[in-house]
């Protein structure tokens, strides 16, 4: 059996459905060609068609625009310029407080290649196209800088004058004594390493459908967003219109996203835009070209790593220098790509020393944004990588190095120096089971065995502590506390999500959440956590789940993103649910005549617990309350519907020491990798992958490994294939999927998943967010394992990909060193 | 705007026709003019395979070919796979295996397989994956697609048998 599950799935009392891997209601219209995407979807007659100029230089003046061959184009509506965008719209708000002016186009100058200049509207596609490439931009081309360090010499090109350099921001966080934590150590490692900017590229590109209707003021935007999220508010400011006035929906379905479709916000408003300018509806669909130049990936990043360590392998402290390239301009929600991980920068060890240095650089390159392990993968590939290093100069097992550090199972909740608050989990023991499970010391043997018939056999661990539900709060770690303490400052948190439930008057319920699912099947577990509690069949439960800022309740921090769903989104679903319940159980104590203590909730319905007396099953509570209202009790509110909104108390503002608990649930993965390199071809074999996870209850396990297949092979990407490569000038030289390599399945490995389950208790149900998973450990682990199969080179792994020409030439230099 | 032309052919059994431009794509085709909005469109240039149809039998990428060039053809589309209300065995064997997810690439992977399946009814694993891909997915790690290509294989073998 290629795929292994072992370990046990925690169960709520008395659950029937949660735990189970029932199949998805999502699949029939998927299957079918009957889903719902944004190009699919009709939500206004007879929509006009956009096509986007974007520059095509890295860095260059604009000079003027002769749009008047466009504009005399067959079916052309009009063009919107750059000029025009910065004529009638305000700069996005960004996270720091340099003056960078982000608009949703390039009003003066353009910083990337790719970046919007103008767009023209068409009666359909290919004469928008047509239009477009008869768009004629004047430009002065200036000089381009791409790297993040060569950024910030002095003589590099400046890309915004007003903020006068090209580091939008910069941090010095400091945790413990760190300088004392060194001088005392017996050993310290340094390393260098590079991150590669890579996205995820969901298949199904961005998508924006725009409606301005100027006699009630209000634009409403369709798209395959998955906010609101921050990006409401910003782009109402953008706009320059009032929140109740701006209408954001989402079709049912969302071809893939991984936080990529976060991004899409500027599109929104420049679609928006362009539709109240122009006065029709306005449609517009990215093509590939378009996404892979001018969407959204990770950060590339340096960073300098420090550790200082006793001769035992007890970590002391860890210093990190970042430099993390945000492209032509610094978009919210970076710098999330330092500060995402606040909480968790020590990852599952216990060590309390901690100096950070990040520096946030804006180069000529296209922007970034939370991408699947948002700045999680670039940490842990830091962190595991020099815990190997570590283990290497002390001569000890990295797995040994690895548990002389970990956090103990008794120091849950654990409260990390940096601000986190770790609520639940066993890593010894998720780790023991990786090893387990992975048999390490037989593979051990093995891979001697396979050196000495001088063979490059390797195997690599990694360990992550996975978080899930950002608490918006950490983004403002990355203004000065002086800043944060000045009283016009506003501090930010929170975690938000919520459920409505209504029965019907045969008993059935619907679900109404205002969740944007890209695959995660929130249909089908809210339908499973529904069932459980009001002890209904899935079956029995309609769920609906598109956003619309309009009719749904929901807050700053609503939206799809951070893994946050299986956490934050289930405890709000099943707390609605409690509360229906409630009420049920009171109108069926009303009915018994009896106190409502006196009552009991069964798989039937209510009862007396006493067992005396009729059974009033859910249908019958709702036939009586919707049709006769004269039968509810005094002061009980008619129908059967329940809100409930779900936060978290642990999710508070950054403190003036710069301390956040950056997420709101802490999951934990364990990982073992053994892989093959082949020293003439440079390519790598994964002989073996095992990873546990620990994501606490787990509510249908069928869809949760499904996550951490698809996560990993995210990792795998980046680790082996996927770069958006730039020349010096600029110029993007990935541009199509035959230059940006997608893993297919010919290339992914088989993955051997084991769970371990420590319910949160923060979460009503135990459970916390999995989505990102192994996205993060992948490229650690796998790094981790090259470099113990080319151990006998001495070759060290500190770049990423591992493209097979870079591979090759680490071992050819080695070669000729050892030579 | 271009001269319109007639396009004639067959789609999931049925004659259908439209007009349009020669320039205009199979897959634009399909989409606008006859509503089929079950084939996606990902790449428009040939790799990520999400736009698969059957053609005459064939699995081809309807972003690289014009709808003229499919006159008189014999196209099948994913909505021409369910029958009766009854999912195909291999979309059975897709829900039952979770080979989907957000299911966008799934059209095109569900065509890819279909033809794969009739050129090597009986694959093995390695086979599997170097026949599926040809289409890219993100979501699923394949894991749940090749499953459920190991689990219709033999009811499709049987049911051709």
């Amino acid at each position: 059996e290629a795929v292994t599950s072992v370990g046990r799935h925690v169960m709520t009392s008395g659950s029937r459905w949660i735990g189970k891997s029932v199949k998805r209601v999502e699949d029939g219209r998927l299957l079918t060609g009957r889903g719902a995407f944004i190009d699919d979807h009709p939500p206004v007659a007879n929509p006009f068609h956009a096509a986007i100029v974007r520059s095509p230089h890295a860095h260059a003046r604009i000079l003027g625009y002769d749009v008047a061959a466009a504009l005399a184009m067959p079916g052309v509506v009009g063009v919107v310029t750059g000029e025009d965008v910065g004529k009638g719209t305000r700069p996005f708000p960004v996270g720091v407080t340099a003056p960078v002016h982000y608009y949703p186009a390039a009003t003066d100058r353009a910083r990337f290649v790719g970046e919007p200049v103008a767009v023209v509207v068409a009666r359909d596609r290919y004469l928008a196209e047509d239009a477009a490439e008869a768009v004629v931009v004047h430009y002065e081309p200036l000089p381009a800088v791409v790297d993040p360090e060569r950024a910030l010499a002095p003589d590099a090109p400046v890309l915004h004058p007003a903020v006068g350099t090209n580091l939008a921001g910069h941090r010095r966080l400091v945790y413990g004594d760190p300088d004392r934590a060194f001088a005392e150590a017996d050993v310290i490692i340094r390393e260098r390493f590079t991150f590669p900017k890579y996205g995820s590229t969901p298949i199904e590109t961005y998508g924006v459908i725009a409606r301005w209707d100027p006699l009630d003021g209000v634009l409403t935007i369709w798209s395959n967003f998955m906010g609101p999220f921050i990006m409401h508010p910003l782009v109402s400011r953008v706009l320059g219109l009032p929140e109740n006035r701006l209408r954001f929906v989402v079709p049912p379905d969302i071809g893939g996203s991984f936080g990529i479709k976060t991004s899409i916000y500027p599109y929104l408003a420049l679609i928006g835009f362009t539709a109240m300018r122009l006065g029709v509806p306005v449609k517009w669909i990215e093509d590939r070209r378009e996404h892979l130049l001018a969407s959204s990936s990770g950060t590339d990043r340096v960073a300098y790593r420090e550790l200082a360590a006793r001769r035992d392998g007890t970590v002391l402290g860890m210093r990190f220098r970042w430099y993390d390239n945000v492209g032509g301009y610094i978009r919210s929600p970076e710098p999330g790509c330092s500060f995402r991980p606040t909480g968790n920068f020590v990852g599952p060890y216990r060590v309390q020393h901690l100096e950070v240095d990040a520096s946030v650089v804006m180069t000529n390159k296209s922007l970034t944004g939370p991408n699947r392990g948002y700045a999680c993968g670039h940490l842990y590939f830091e962190t595991e990588r020099m815990m190997d290093l570590l283990a290497e100069r002390l001569g000890l097992d990295p797995v040994e190095v690895r548990r002389r550090n970990l956090i103990p199972p008794e120091a849950f909740p654990y409260r990390t120096p940096t601000g986190g608050l770790y609520d639940s989990g066993d890593y010894p023991k998720a780790f023991q089971l990786a090893l387990d499970t992975a048999r390490y010391e037989e593979l051990r043997a093995e891979q001697a065995r396979a050196r000495a018939e001088g063979r490059y056999v390797g195997i690599g661990v990694a360990l992550a502590v996975d978080p899930s539900v950002s608490n918006m709060g950490y983004v403002a770690t990355a203004l000065d506390p002086q800043f944060r303490a000045k009283p016009e400052y506003l501090p930010k948190s929170g975690a938000v999500e919520s459920a409505s439930l209504t029965v019907d008057p045969l008993g059935r319920v619907i679900a109404i959440l205002g969740t944007t699912p890209q695959g995660q099947g929130h249909q089908t577990i809210v339908s499973q956590i529904v069932a459980d509690e009001l002890g209904l069949r899935p079956e029995d439960v309609t769920v609906v789940d598109e956003m619309d800022t309009f009719t749904r309740v929901w807050s700053i921090s609503s939206g799809t993103y951070s893994s946050r769903f299986g956490s934050v989104g289930t405890s709000a679903v099943a707390l609605a649910a409690r509360k229906l319940k409630a009420k049920l159980l009171a109108y069926a104590a009303h009915l018994l005549e009896v106190p409502v203590s006196e009552v009991e909730w069964t798989e039937g319905g209510a009862r007396r617990r006493s067992g005396r007396g009729p059974t009033y099953s859910i249908k019958d509570l709702a036939g009586r309350a919707h049709w006769n209202t004269q039968s509810l009790p005094e002061g009980m509110e008619p129908a059967l519907h329940a809100t409930a909104v779900f936060g978290f108390d642990v999710a508070r503002a950054v403190d003036p020491e710069d301390r956040v608990n950056s997420s709101n649930t802490y999951g934990f993965i364990a990982e073992v990798m053994a892989v093959e390199v082949d020293p003439e071809t440079a390519a790598v074999r994964i002989l073996r992958y095992v990873t546990v996870h620990d994501a606490g209850t787990i509510i249908n396990p069928m869809i949760v490994e499904g996550q951490i297949y698809g996560g990993a092979l995210h990792g795998l990407g980046g680790a082996l294939y996927e770069e958006l490569r730039y020349d010096d000038d600029g110029q993007c030289l990935t541009a199509t999927f035959m230059d940006y390599l997608v893993p297919t399945a010919s290339e992914a490995p088989t993955i051997e998943i084991a769970h371990l389950a420590s319910p949160s208790p923060l979460t009503t149900l135990g459970a916390k967010g999995l989505g990102e998973s192994s996205s993060m450990t992948v490229p650690a682990v796998i790094a981790n394992a090259v470099s113990d199969a080319l151990a006998p080179l001495g070759v060290r792994i500190t770049e990423l990909p591992m493209t097979p020409d870079r591979l090759w030439r680490l071992i050819r230099d080695a070669r000729r060193r050892t030579a | 705007m271009g001269e319109l032309v007639t396009v004639r052919l067959t789609v999931n059994g049925t004659p259908r026709e439209g007009r349009c431009e020669p320039r205009k794509l199979l897959v634009d085709f399909l989409r606008e003019d006859l509503g089929l909005t079950g084939t996606h469109v990902g790449c428009e240039h040939g790799i990520c395979g999400a736009c698969t149809v059957l053609l005459d039998g064939q699995a081809a990428r309807s972003c690289l070919m014009l709808a003229v060039q499919a006159e008189g053809s014999e196209i099948v589309t994913v909505e021409g796979l369910a029958r009766n209300g009854q999912l195909h065995p291999l979309q059975e064997a897709f829900r039952e295996h979770h080979g989907l997810q957000c299911g966008f690439c799934t059209p095109g992977m569900l065509m890819t397989i279909l033809d794969f399946l009739r050129v090597n009814p009986d694959p093995t694993e390695a086979e599997i994956r170097e026949g599926i891909s040809a289409v890219l997915c993100r979501c699923t790690g394949y894991q749940g697609i090749v499953n459920a290509v190991k689990a219709a294989a033999p009811v499709l073998r049987q049911r051709g048998a």
